[in-house]
């Protein structure tokens, strides 16, 4: 899932500075799970808007604004009241606010911060597990990425600067490579850790990215 | 004799090391350089070190072997992409510094440039592999160079590290890569040194031990709350807290520790935190 924070308020206003009609536009999946662009959200976004003297031409939660073909159809639907606006609010990840963008021509705030791909451990609680590196090498670490739960993203081992078990850039979290040891060792895979990993193939992940899925185009 | 020699003819290794300034006045780093050069093998010249931007490691050893001295020059993961890296290891080899302490580096996030981009293309295991292959005469796209570099290659490691396995499979990919050599973090433990080094002995490498002077009480504790495999004993502290003359004290537990460390360690390495001019006092002291 993509996590996304909201901006503070005031840096949302200042981008909506001089626009007078505002579209808000939330999402039904991350970012309603996140509490950035759910019904909740949208409405009472609409309330502070309209507190600060704008008016909202309208406040849709949208499935999903990532999706181009979407995004295009809503627009045909509510083409009058979108394009009469000064300004799409666009409550998703950036995915969703440059989609909006793209499928409407739209000038589009981002009323959000989108932050990493996260698991979501419980309610309200997201992590980021993976770095969208392009070669996985998960099988290598017990399940666990260095890339993403090491600050430095060190392939060969820990820096040596764990202190009590966390990770000397931010001792609130856990260094990812103790982490990793101890699950390749409780799975009696050291060798994995012994064997040293080759630096990391950068070209993979060459941005942007894109792929063209045959077996989707194909159906 | 060169610092290779020196390791591979088994000699005890000292070392001791500088920190370049923030900006480009050299005139103390030369100093010291010169208080140190008739009793050390060869100094250090740390990169930038925790992620504080300073002059170049690579400028100040190329001064500091002006001068007479050897340097070693540290070279971080970083700042420096993989063309980066081994164009500066080439650029080191150029201006005939031989010696190359590979490090991690810390995170830029602690340091002074806090916004910088951290970089760790490569890390520590593979810059070494790196600088081995361009002894080869490749680099790592496998392209011939024009003029073959020749490395005395360094890396770090932590014998205080907890747990200490972890740290002892990477020590063991840095021999395997090529290191020739280790220094470690700061030694107030012996035994516990004693420990590590019978763990690594069948890995026959040189291990110098990392002796880091005491200026205060306020500073061990700061240590050992705060750096990763420093363990300063209480009763060291308080001999700190109960010592009239502090430069005294801390020159007196030096010497005391590397005599312990003699015939343990393969050498020793002395970072005196500004405090470099004490140095000759400690070997002195401790009889080297
Ligand atoms: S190795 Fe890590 S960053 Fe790369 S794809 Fe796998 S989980 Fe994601
Ligand atoms: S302490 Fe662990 S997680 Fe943190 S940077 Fe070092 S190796 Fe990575």
């Amino acid at each position: 899932m993509i996590i996304t924070r909201q901006k503070p308020i005031d840096d949302i206003l200042k981008c909506l500075d001089g626009i007078e009609k505002v579209f808000i536009v939330g999402c039904t999946q991350c970012a309603t799970i996140c509490k950035t662009g759910g019904e909740e959200e949208v409405k009472s976004m609409r309330q502070v808007l309209e507190g600060k003297g704008k008016k909202v031409t309208a406040a849709e939660v949208w499935d999903t604004p990532c999706n181009l073909l979407e995004v295009k159809k809503r627009f045909r639907d509510g083409k009058d009241a979108i394009s009469g606006s000064g300004a799409v609010l666009v409550m998703s990840c950036g995915d969703g606010a440059h989609t909006v963008c793209a499928g409407t021509g739209m000038n589009v705030v981002p009323a959000n911060d989108t932050l990493f791909l996260g698991q979501s451990e419980r309610a309200g609680r997201f992590n980021e597990v993976c770095a969208l590196c392009g070669d996985c090498t998960l099988f290598m670490t017990g399940g666990y990425c260095p890339n993403a739960l090491c600050p430095k993203g060190l392939q060969n081992g820990p820096c040596g600067g764990a202190k009590d078990g966390k990770c000397e850039v931010n001792p609130e979290i856990d260094c990812g490579w103790l982490l990793i040891y101890n699950r390749l060792k409780d799975a009696g895979k050291l060798d994995n850790m012994k064997k040293i990993m080759p630096p990391k193939d950068h070209s993979r992940s060459i941005r942007p990215r894109r792929i063209i899925v045959d077996a989707v185009r194909k159906r | 004799m060169t610092l290779k020699e020196k390791i591979s003819s088994r000699k005890f290794i000292i070392t001791s090391e500088i920190g370049p300034p923030k900006g480009i006045d050299v005139k103390s780093n030369l100093e010291e350089a010169l208080m140190l050069k008739d009793r050390v093998d060869a100094v250090n010249v740390t990169d930038s070190q925790s992620a504080v931007m300073r002059l170049g490691s690579l400028a100040v050893s190329r001064l500091l072997k002006e001068e007479g001295v050897e340097p070693i020059y540290q070279l971080t993961c970083r700042d420096r992409n993989r063309i980066a890296l081994q164009s500066d290891a080439l650029s080191a080899a150029a201006l005939g510094i031989e010696n190359v302490l590979v490090l991690t580096g810390d995170h830029p996030s602690r340091g002074d440039h806090p916004a910088a981009k951290p970089v760790f293309d490569l890390d520590s295991v593979q810059l070494i592999n790196t600088l081995k292959g361009l002894e080869t005469g490749k680099d790592m796209a496998g392209k011939e160079l024009k003029g073959v570099p020749s490395f005395c290659i360094g890396a770090v490691v932590n014998p205080g590290a907890d747990p200490l396995e972890p740290e002892l499979i990477k020590f063991e990919k840095k021999v395997k890569a090529g290191a020739s050599f280790f220094q470690t973090q700061g030694v107030y433990d012996v035994d516990a040194f004693a420990a590590f080094m019978d763990k690594v002995k069948s890995f026959d490498t040189c291990v110098i031990a990392g002796i880091i002077l005491i200026k205060s009480p306020d500073m061990a504790r700061f240590m050992n709350k705060n750096v990763a495999g420093i363990f300063i004993p209480d009763k060291l502290i308080e001999e700190i807290e109960n010592a009239p003359d502090r430069q005294h004290k801390a020159v007196e537990i030096a010497a005391r520790t590397i005599k312990d460390l003699k015939g343990l360690a393969h050498g020793v390495h002395i970072m005196s935190l500004g405090w470099n001019k004490l140095v000759p006092r400690i070997l002195d002291k401790a009889g080297l």
